[in-house]
């Protein structure tokens, strides 16, 4: 009896996986140096250390390639427990301004740390943007004790990443002029400074909220009905509420840290994978998220670098071409919806 | 312990604290189905939000089979009770399907993959509203008596011993309200579901309930059968309108009586009267009425509409005194209706009056 849907949920995961490995080879492979297949795979598989490309290969390709696709997938994870805190297919890491949060902490570390020249791991990044994105989480929850109104709450969230991008500037402005080019690049949102050790680092975050998203899924899909009907099947929607909150940070805010600001993935690929799904069961749209994402956003970073080489677009700039119609199709289709009286 | 499936020991339910109604003392056996009526604002849905643990009750409890309800964990409860609310269902590719097996809640696992027992009971409860051929079409696309049945498979989903539904019937057409109610009723006697549920419309209430409560004010003022509660003596003063503005004979309510002197005699009787009744009430004109028996299918309207009524015991000649009365009206009035009531050997008096308003040449030739 389920025999379409299932079709349609083994044709979408198929494509998907197909499409990131992929896009994976071709990242590795395309670039100011082109990399043969054949090379390529004899690098890969055979361990070729010692050809000609293999440095390029290790040391600049398939960390950015990794980390593009880790972070796509984590931002468009965290987006998708945004949208199912929020039951608001509009929100994302952004509008509750846990990204601007997190990018306020880091940028205030990457100053300190600059003007002192001291060495700046991955996981102290992490940590920055983590703090950073609870604090701004505090703000929203200390706002949501008065507030019971959620669309007053995204309200909330957005004045507090107003807050944080106005002191983000007052920081900016202020730092002496070597820091800013360091800082300029960041703020702007790029893959092009991966290492190994940010890929490792994303990588364990990553797995560990896609575990921990694992056990989300079943809460979730109760929590869709609504606050009542959830409260009515027996499960602790206060405890619920706040692991949402804290994974979804914990994502953004790993996110931020390694690549900056990087628009539109959070809100506009859960949206897609709704679309192509066409469910609302977390079981199928948690795992489709994460490999969307990281599709999407690989996709994105191959094209900012190669489509202007030797010149390189700043993620965003790819990221809100493709996800800004989304955005505007979804307002759009929602308006038309709220006219009919649906 | 006792022979009630539920009850409530003093129980008081509020918000912040504050008690709003006191000393609720609700007893139902298995199968049963109690209603809450009373005007808007009177706590019928904080009740009920009590009843199902949405909100902390201030201090009593409530016993299901004889165990605490506050005291049981939360999935235990949610293995009894089963809600149809009025919140919204939202959810852009959520299927009538996927509604109705998050009933399932609380017996799958920890992963929440159905089991093909699961399977089974989703679809027997989708079967039992006859919502099976909705299964795969998207809720948000169902009209409103779809979705309430999807809501209620939900419920039976749940596989609950008993069903909590806060007005039910709200945005339900005629139709719709009917298959709804019997489909309680249905369920209520042959699985021996308890029901207790809101409602506005109090013929349904009337129809469709074993107990019904009143609540206004601080606490349920009435309690009992239908027969106990629909009395204009209890109904009246529960939604504060004015004494028999409600009837118990057609079970609704008229609306203000016009003001001013009386310069229209009705002759009515036998159900014909009632829509002219009306019709004078939207005019503005007051009316006399008459002479109807107290039995008659126009009396309820006319005590509520006209000015005054020439009533006579059923089952007896017209007494000769009010006959005089209803004459002296009919010849202080402009115009005289006759609505085209049957005049046989009962009703002798109402041909007297007749004859009386040609003579006087008031009768209208149109009745209104």
């Amino acid at each position: 009896m389920h025999d379409h849907a299932d079709n349609r949920t083994v044709l979408v995961f198929a494509l998907l996986s197909f499409g990131l490995i992929g896009l994976l080879l071709f990242g590795t492979a395309v670039g100011s140096v082109r990399i043969r297949p054949e090379a390529l795979l004899s690098i890969l598989l055979q361990g070729g250390e010692n050809a000609p490309e293999a440095a390029i290969l290790f040391r600049l390709r398939l960390p950015r390639v990794l980390l593009a696709a880790l972070l796509g997938g984590a931002l468009s994870l965290s987006g998708c427990l945004m949208q199912a805190y929020f039951r608001n297919p509009i929100a994302g890491p952004f509008v509750l301004g846990i990204s601007s949060g997190a990018k306020l902490t880091v940028a205030l570390t990457m100053i300190t740390a600059l003007s002192r020249t001291w060495y700046l791991s991955s996981w102290s990044l992490v940590l920055a943007a983590f703090a950073g994105a609870l604090i701004s989480m505090g703000f929203v929850l200390l706002a949501a004790r008065s507030i019971r109104n959620m669309s007053m709450l995204l309200v909330a969230g957005i004045m507090i990443s107003y807050i944080c991008s106005a002191v983000t500037e007052f920081l900016v402005t202020f730092a002496e002029d070597s820091d800013i080019a360091n800082l300029h690049s960041w703020s702007q949102g790029s893959f092009s400074g991966a290492n190994w050790s940010d890929v490792v680092v994303s990588a364990l975050i990553v797995g560990a909220a896609m575990i921990a998203s694992v056990f989300l899924a079943k809460p979730m899909g109760a929590w869709l009905l609504g606050e009542s009907y959830a409260k009515s099947v027996g499960f602790n929607v206060r405890d619920f509420r706040l692991t949402l909150i804290l994974l979804a940070s914990l994502l953004a805010g790993c996110c931020t840290a390694f690549a900056g600001p990087v628009s539109f993935v959070g809100i506009a690929v859960p949206n897609l994978a709704r679309l192509l799904l066409k469910t609302e069961r977390p079981q199928l749209l948690l795992p489709a998220c994460v490999l969307l994402g990281a599709v999407f956003c690989l996709g994105c970073d191959i094209i900012a670098r190669c489509a202007f080489a030797p010149l390189e677009l700043s993620i965003s700039t790819v990221t809100a071409l493709f996800g800004a119609p989304v955005v505007i199709a979804l307002l759009i289709r929602r308006s038309k919806k709220r006219q009919m009286g649906g | 312990m006792s022979e009630y499936f539920f009850r409530t020991d003093a129980l008081s339910v509020g918000y912040h604290g504050v008690p709003l109604i006191r000393d609720i003392a609700l007893s139902l056996k298995r199968g049963e189905i109690l209603t809450l009526i009373g005007p808007n604002g009177a706590g019928k849905s904080t009740i009920l939000k009590s009843l199902t643990r949405h909100l902390a009750a201030i201090c009593g409890d409530v016993r299901i089979a004889g165990d605490s309800l506050f005291k049981m964990p939360a999935d235990a409860a949610a293995r009894i009770i089963s809600v149809v609310l009025t919140e919204r269902v939202r959810g852009e590719y959520l299927s009538a399907w996927d509604v109705a097996a998050s009933g399932r809640y609380p017996y799958t696992g920890r992963f929440g993959t159905l089991s093909g027992e699961d399977r089974r009971i989703v679809s027997a409860a989708l079967a039992e509203v006859d919502a099976s051929a909705l299964a795969f079409h998207r809720f948000e696309t169902l009209s409103d008596g779809q979705r309430q049945r999807v809501l209620l498979a939900r419920a039976l989903a749940q596989e609950p011993e008993l069903i909590v539904l806060d007005e039910p019937t709200s945005y339900l057409d005629l139709r719709y309200q009917t298959e709804l109610l019997a489909l309680l009723q249905r369920l209520a006697h042959e699985k021996q579901i308890t029901v207790i549920l809101s409602l506005h419309e109090l013929d349904l209430a009337r129809k469709l309930s074993d107990k019904v409560a009143c609540v206004s004010g601080d606490r349920i003022r009435h309690i009992g059968t239908p027969d106990q509660i629909f009395r204009p003596e209890i109904i009246c003063p529960l939604y504060e309108l004015p004494p028999n503005a409600w009837s118990p004979f057609n079970g609704s309510v008229e609306l203000p009586q016009p003001d001013g002197t009386p310069e229209t005699f009705v002759i009515a009787g036998c159900g014909t009267g009632t829509d002219t009744f009306r019709a004078l009430q939207r005019a503005g004109r007051p009316f006399y009425a008459g002479i109807l028996f107290t039995n008659d299918l126009d009396f309820p309207a006319a005590q509520s509409l006209a000015a005054r009524v020439f009533a006579a015991e059923p089952f007896r000649p017209i007494d000769a005194a009010v006959t005089a009365e209803a004459l002296a009206a009919l010849r202080s009035c402009q115009s005289v209706l006759y609505t085209g009531v049957p005049i046989a050997e009962g009703n002798q008096a109402l041909k007297a009056l007749l004859d009386e308003a040609r003579r006087c040449g008031t009768l209208q030739d149109n009745v209104i």
